[in-house]
């Protein structure tokens, strides 16, 4: 197979801002959501959930519901027992003795969290249908809520009564050689500290609610289901085994979908319930989430206690790192929720040289509250701020500047590529590049000289510099090291590459883009490969009917995989072109090149045979080489043989009012470096969001719950999304430093915003205080929290 | 109950009941799905639309108080011949949108915001657009998107 390297050639396409093809549906209202599909005759769907956070269920009585107007039918949790030849799906078993409760679309004997599914009902209308929910009675028993973790983890009350206790595992990462070094190093070290952080629990919140629609053909057997979802593949396969459906019956189609960030990288109830509903009633059934239904029964994301000591020698140089973490699973396992701890379990060292001593463990526990799962960074958000909090205090505590622990501390770019202490090798990267060109854009000297002469005692409006400097561990991901974290499927990407006949070119691809701009990303690849024009490039994604291969979008795995996956399928496609070319200009393979979509013999450029010719011709199929099938047509599956690690530094800039606690964001410079960039104005629009964030955690979000484990944040009048009024403008920059791992030489980031930015943002907040002997801050730094942070910091100082 | 409406310069007259919301009028009778809905609180904003050449988020108004009125939809936004109108122009310039959700309503306050005040900072159009939410963007490429349209008129 020939690979051209992109990042060595004179690329004509890769690499410029190019506008999004998707853009103009999207700007005209032409676009069509889920909900927007106009499907004649369907029934709608509305789901009854627990007012409880913990209840045992007595008795469901629907006959009241079934005599209001336009009711067709419902059902108790108990009624659709039947339905389901499996569980709801949890793709991740961490440890073989993982507790993993019993968990059905619609409760049976117990809700386990506000927002669980106890009942439904099926009418002619939205209206109806919910209008029918409140005449079904159930009766509970409400039981204890368990919120806190450490309160989970005592098996005070237990949620699972199958399972005996709260606990749902411990996972360990053995690290070879490690033993007794931990030990040693902190027994050793010039230096430690040993900080508590809490992720809060977060709301994913994308813009477009869940939507499904079910199909049915009730005579030939076939059923389309159509989602708001980011991996239309992985719910096809798991609804078919949870509903024993066979699944060559069943085709998924996500269409334009409003956002996942993770959230929508599920198999959920109202999916199944549909479905299996639809096949009863054989008509269409469909179901729309409303925003108060999202905050409750969507995947909630972080909510994590971590506990983690840094040992140090005299020089500030990191030589141990240990870690306790306690993770929120929720009241039951979702497809990947007790993976997600383990995603960051390889990064709490961040992207320091720690050759070996590293120590991690995380317990996870349930609670009476919404099941967590995947949001934005999954796990690599929690890891990085935990290190990069640590080694503020570090630096803190020896009495250095903050990035100049860094600097002693970084992987240096001559140790890539980097074995670390977990096995993983980190392919490629330039930490004091990144940091040196963030400190240069936010002027870092400049801005200690205005901190000093700012903060003087008394001052109110304190100037506060945070740093942070990540590495992403993304690109999911090499199957085999999957295989190795118990992860029930594979990390590959396939693509197909078709050329027509008149040299229009379709791509199939088994990612799944909710805004990422998949469409325009890929005709760009395409187009460079091909020599064609990338208007000119046609890709279809998000239809199982379509693209029947494919693993789907979260994880920034799709460039660094389904985007290669479509280069390399392009060079497959030129292979096959080029015999063809070589049989009918009568010449040799090896003698011809393949220049701006034409084949040319080296050295005598007037015989030449351009892809279009060639197109046409292996469409008629008239002067083929002998045993050459017809058409020009390449698939490819590829399975990654590394994960992609980007990384780079951001650096936030604070003033903090003492006096109202009130934090204004003055500057944000993000410099992030993810290889070799085919859209700068995509991967641009993917930090600004994930910056924001990962901001927001820092300074507004939470799924706060009382202690009967009732939500307090279910609207988005109570939880604080943030508006263009709340958040700053971002300078960005970017150093490049190719992956080696994949020929385009690209890495993820979808991701990289979020994981940099809540760290940066506390720290310049922690920064700003440190004067008034403030040493931590809780997320989100609400006014509120910061005034009390301060006013209990004074008072332990008097 | 009967409403005369002038939706993207067509009238429709209607019968509807009392308790529609504008959003489901447009959304469901009329058939515009461009008009999204992302929240019950109107907090978010995807619902705007311009009623009488103001941006209105569309599930605050009932149908039947719109007897009478002009509406425009983002469907009606663009000129006859396709082309787009300058602010739909300068959100893809900017790529102020990513998943489009909020896209819509967005287009709509955003024109509104400027037919107030041709020429804001960007203090102005970060303050004018706080009842828009967007989750993708971070707001940023959307305020200059703001600022590029001003300019541009």
């Amino acid at each position: 197979m020939t690979m051209t390297d992109a990042a060595t050639s004179a690329n004509t396409v890769l690499g410029k801002r190019r506008l999004r093809k998707e853009d103009p549906a999207l700007l005209t209202g032409e676009a069509k959501y889920t909900n927007d599909l106009n499907i004649p005759g369907a029934l709608h769907l509305a789901v009854l959930r627990s007012p409880y956070a913990h209840a045992r269920i007595l008795s469901v009585d629907v006959s009241a519901a079934l005599a209001m107007p336009g009711v067709v039918a419902a059902y108790s949790g108990a009624d659709l027992v039947p339905l389901w030849a499996g569980p709801m799906p949890c793709a991740w078993p961490v440890t073989a003795d993982m507790k993993n409760p019993a968990h059905s679309p619609l409760a049976v004997a117990k809700a386990a969290y506000v927002g669980d599914g106890v009942a439904c009902v099926l009418a002619t209308s939205d209206a109806a249908a919910r209008d029918a929910l409140e005449a079904i009675d159930v009766a509970y028993e409400p039981l204890p809520a368990v919120v806190d973790l450490e309160d989970a983890l005592s098996d005070r009350v237990v949620i699972h009564d199958e399972l005996g206790t709260n606990k749902s595992y411990t996972w360990d990462l053995k690290c070879e050689g490690a033993e007794g070094q931990v030990d040693r190093a902190f027994a050793e070290a010039a230096y430690t500290v040993s900080e508590h952080y809490v992720h809060q629990r977060l709301i994913p919140m994308a813009m477009e609610p869940r939507a499904v629609a079910a199909v049915p053909q009730p005579f030939g057997g076939d059923i389309t289901l159509y989602s708001s979802t980011q991996v239309p593949h992985i719910l096809k396969v798991m609804t078919a085994i949870t509903l024993g459906i066979p699944e060559h019956q069943l085709r998924v189609v996500a269409p334009t979908v409003g956002g996942g960030f993770g959230a929508k990288l599920n198999v959920y109830a109202e999916e199944l319930l549909c479905t299996a509903l639809a096949r009863k009633h054989k008509v269409p059934v469909r179901w729309n989430e409303e925003r108060t239904e999202n905050t409750q029964a969507t995947i909630h994301g972080r909510a994590q206690r971590q506990h983690i000591e840094l040992a140090a020698d005299a020089d500030g140089k990191l030589t141990a790192v240990r870690v306790r973490l306690l993770a929120d699973m929720g009241a039951y396992l979702q497809l990947v929720t007790p993976g997600i701890p383990i995603l960051g379990a390889f990064l709490y060292a961040g992207v320091y040289d720690l050759p070996v001593a590293y120590d991690f463990s995380c317990t996870s526990v349930f609670t009476t509250l919404t099941p967590t799962d995947a949001y934005r960074g999954a796990g690599r958000p929690e890891a990085t701020y935990a290190i990069e909090r640590a080694m503020d205090a570090l630096a803190s505590k020896i009495g250095i500047d903050p990035l100049e622990l860094r600097k002693r501390n970084f992987i240096r770019k001559e140790q890539f590529p980097y074995l670390a202490f977990s096995g993983l090798t980190y392919d490629s990267g330039d930490h004091e590049l990144a940091a040196d060109k963030a400190c240069e854009l936010a002027d870092y000297t400049g801005l200690r000289a205005r901190q000093q002469a700012q903060n003087v005692e008394g001052a109110t409006k304190r100037l506060g510099i945070g740093i942070s400097s990540y590495f992403e561990m993304c690109g999911l991901a090499p199957s085999r090291v999957l295989a190795s974290l118990n992860y029930s499927a594979g990390g590959w990407e396939a693509a197909t590459v078709r050329v027509l006949p008149t040299n229009k070119i379709q791509v199939v691809t088994g990612t799944a883009p909710h805004g990422q701009g998949h469409e325009t990303a890929w005709s760009m690849i395409v187009a460079e490969k091909m020599g064609v024009d990338p208007d000119d490039v046609d890709v279809l994604h998000s239809d199982t009917a379509i693209a029947p291969l494919g693993l789907d979008t979260y994880g920034s795995r799709s460039l660094p995989v389904g985007g290669v996956a479509v280069a390399m399928a392009c060079d497959k496609v030129i292979d096959k072109a080029k015999k063809i070319a070589a049989h009918q200009l009568e010449a040799n393979e090896d003698d011809l090149e393949f220049v701006a979509g034409s084949f040319s013999v080296k050295g005598s450029p007037d015989k030449a045979m351009p892809l279009a010719a060639i197109a046409f011709e292996a469409f008629t199929a008239h002067n083929l080489p002998d045993g050459l099938e017809p058409n020009l047509e390449a698939q490819v599956t590829y399975d990654p043989p590394n994960f992609s690690w980007p990384f780079g530094t951001h650096i936030c800039v604070v003033e903090v009012d003492t006096e109202t606690g009130d934090v204004e964001v003055l500057t944000y410079v993000a410099v992030d470096d993810c290889g070799n960039q085919v859209n700068p104005l995509i991967v641009d629009g993917q930090v600004h969001g994930g910056v924001v964030q990962g901001l927001a955690q820092a300074l507004y979000e939470e799924a706060v719950f009382d202690e009967d484990g009732q939500p307090k944040a279910t609207n988005l009048a109570e939880y604080l999304v943030p508006a263009a009024s709340d958040v700053p403008s971002i300078t960005l920059g970017h150093t490049i430093t190719p992956s080696p791992t994949n020929p385009l030489g690209v890495k993820g980031i979808g991701e990289a915003g979020t994981i940099g930015a809540a760290p940066a943002v506390i720290n310049a907040i922690v920064d700003a205080l440190s004067g008034l002997g403030v040493t931590d801050m809780p997320m989100p730094a609400s006014p509120q929290t910061v005034w009390k942070t301060i006013q209990s910091a004074q008072g332990a100082m008097k | 109950m009967q409403i005369r409406v002038t939706v993207n310069g067509t009238v429709h007259d209607s019968d509807v009941e009392p308790r529609t919301l504008l959003v489901h009028y447009v959304r469901e009778v009329l058939g515009l799905t461009g008009t999204n809905i992302g929240c019950d609180t109107s907090s978010c904003g995807a619902c705007s639309l311009h009623l009488n050449g103001e941006a209105v988020k569309s599930c605050t108004v009932l149908a039947v108080q719109a007897d009478g009125a002009e509406i425009t939809t983002i469907e009606g936004m663009a000129a006859a011949d396709g082309t787009m109108h300058p602010m739909q122009q300068a959100f893809m310039e900017n790529h102020a949108l990513q998943c489009g959700y909020c896209t819509p309503g967005m287009v709509m306050a955003a024109t509104s915001l400027l037919k107030e005040n041709p020429n804001p900072s960007e203090e102005e159009v970060r303050i004018g657009l706080e009842g828009n939410l967007c989750r993708c963007t971070g707001y940023h490429n959307i305020v200059q998107a703001v600022l590029a349209a001003a300019g541009g008129e």
